[in-house]
């Protein structure tokens, strides 16, 4: 396995990356912002914000050195979701569901055919999908219908149909990280998570993705068609991919996002008393105070957002500590949390903003951060997960 | 301590199992050391089967025993049980 060894002329390309920071500012300023309006008119693919990301190599920034990636952090790449947020939703969306994808294989893919994925994906910078919902589970994506179904007389591959009702930028992703079960007699719950490339994959288109907000993820329903070699089902058990791995990362890297709509909506209140203030000098603006409240609410959810990733990343390495209930409640509660208070402060600050934050041509328009934020609550939906925390708390012990 | 054996724990365990453990396949076609996630036994099912259990042996499952490991066989779950009895 050559690619996987620290190959010296590789290295010296990582020194000359920008950093990740600067790179989502510059993305977002020059890319994300420009064309944000457009993919949200159209629903269409935020394609030059992603391109951009992909020149400046921050697709493949959760994919160790040693494969050719840049060795971020969550908490890195996730701060660049963040920042991308403030100029485009759907962008930082895509960015975000890409990564929770490398970060699966990152953490749970130790083969060698894995590893190759990685180093392929690092080189090229390849954008990875996910399949995990399923028409007929109920919005369950703990259960699966479909099974990866062995080929008769070819031990090694396989096959699996998925009516998936929802595939994020499956047409422009180089491949699907779909759920199933493990085979065609397993339970509902006892699922395999397996890389499909799209060359080897056929999508038939089933519904269409018209909405609120978020239009740019172009998340349509297909029937998904792959066959494969077994080498391409991760190793773990989804059961553990989904608890250590899948949900917190998801949970880490959307409520990023979130506070990047946030920020922004309270960043243009902001601008918008400042701008309030110059014109009635000696007369304090009436908003002042609704938006010192909104401010502070922010800050609120800064904490909240930054320092639940900061837990995590401390237990990241420890499965005692990932499987323990009260860590999926914790990850849930941050889900909750975090998507209740996008809409509020971001419903805030249109009234603290007023009529120039409702309408659409004024710099200080507020519209598109709420449709947005919006989606924050209805993506598994809040209901969903408090249900399941429910369910946790009639056994749980621990302090919370 | 009311077993005095492990077959009768196990017994104990296999009954509250068909009661609540939602399995797609008949307990009896399940050695102790079968895999119970892969007969079907999902999250909401094993909270129930750890209310039952507790209630059924005055125990309390402690906060270390909440893993998918302690019902992942009819002898883990006996395990557990004789560790808290």
């Amino acid at each position: 396995m050559p690619t996987t060894l620290i190959d010296p002329s590789a290295l010296a390309t990582i020194g000359a990356r920008r950093p990740l920071v600067d790179v989502a500012q510059t993305v977002g300023a020059e890319f994300a912002a420009v064309h944000g309006a457009d993919v949200d008119r159209h629903a269409r693919f935020p394609s030059e914000a992603i391109e951009a990301l992909r020149r400046e190599r921050a697709l493949g920034a959760l994919i160790p050195i040693s494969l050719g990636g840049r060795g971020a952090s969550l908490r890195e790449v996730a701060i660049v979701g963040e920042t991308l947020a403030r100029s485009c939703a759907s962008t930082a969306m895509v960015y975000a569901m890409h990564q929770i994808q490398v970060n699966c294989i990152v953490r749970h893919g130790r083969t060698p055919f894995l590893l190759e994925v990685l180093a392929d994906a690092a080189a090229h910078e390849r954008l990875f999908a996910s399949a995990t919902t399923e028409a007929g589970v109920g919005g369950a994506v703990r259960a699966s219908v479909c099974a990866v179904d062995p080929i008769p007389d070819q031990p090694q591959r396989f096959r699996i149909e998925k009516q998936a009702s929802v595939i994020s930028y499956g047409e422009y992703a180089h491949a699907i990280l779909a759920t199933a079960r493990r085979a065609p007699e397993s339970a509902a719950g006892d699922q395999s998570l397996v890389y499909v490339p799209r060359d080897k994959t056929t999508l038939e288109l089933t519904s269409e993705w018209d909405t609120f907000g978020f239009r740019g993820t172009c998340s349509n329903g297909f029937v998904l068609r792959a066959e494969g070699d077994r080498h391409q089902i991760l190793p773990d058990a989804y059961a553990d991919i989904s608890t250590q791995t899948m949900l917190p990362t998801s949970h880490v890297v959307w409520s990023h996002l979130w506070l990047g709509l946030a920020t922004e909506a309270v960043s243009r209140a902001r601008a918008y008393l400042r701008a309030q203030a110059r014109k009635t000098l000696g007369t304090r603006p009436t908003s002042a105070v609704a938006v010192a409240a909104l401010v502070a609410r922010l800050a609120e959810m800064r904490e909240l957002v930054h320092g639940a990733a900061r837990d995590y990343e401390l237990i990241a390495d420890d499965p005692e500590q990932l499987n323990r209930i009260g860590f999926a409640i914790r990850a849930n509660n941050l889900k909750i949390s975090a998507s209740n208070m996008v809409v509020e402060i971001v419903t805030e600050a249109m009234s603290a903003i007023g009529m120039s934050a409702y309408r659409e041509d004024s710099p200080y328009s507020i519209g598109r951060l709420l449709r947005d934020a919006h989606g924050a609550k209805a993506m598994i939906h809040n209901d969903r997960i408090l249900g399941a925390n429910a369910q946790w708390l009639l056994v749980a012990k621990e302090e919370l | 301590m009311k077993h005095s054996t492990i077959t009768d724990l196990d017994a104990t365990v296999r009954d509250l199992l068909t009661r609540h453990g939602r399995l797609r396949v008949e307990i009896a076609s399940l050695s102790r050391f079968d895999d119970l996630h892969s007969a079907g036994l999902t999250s909401h099912a094993c909270v129930d089967l750890m209310l039952a259990l507790e209630d059924e042996f005055d125990i309390e499952f402690p906060e270390r025993l909440l893993k998918r490991q302690t019902f992942a066989s009819v002898a883990n779950l006996s395990d557990a049980v004789l560790e808290l009895t």
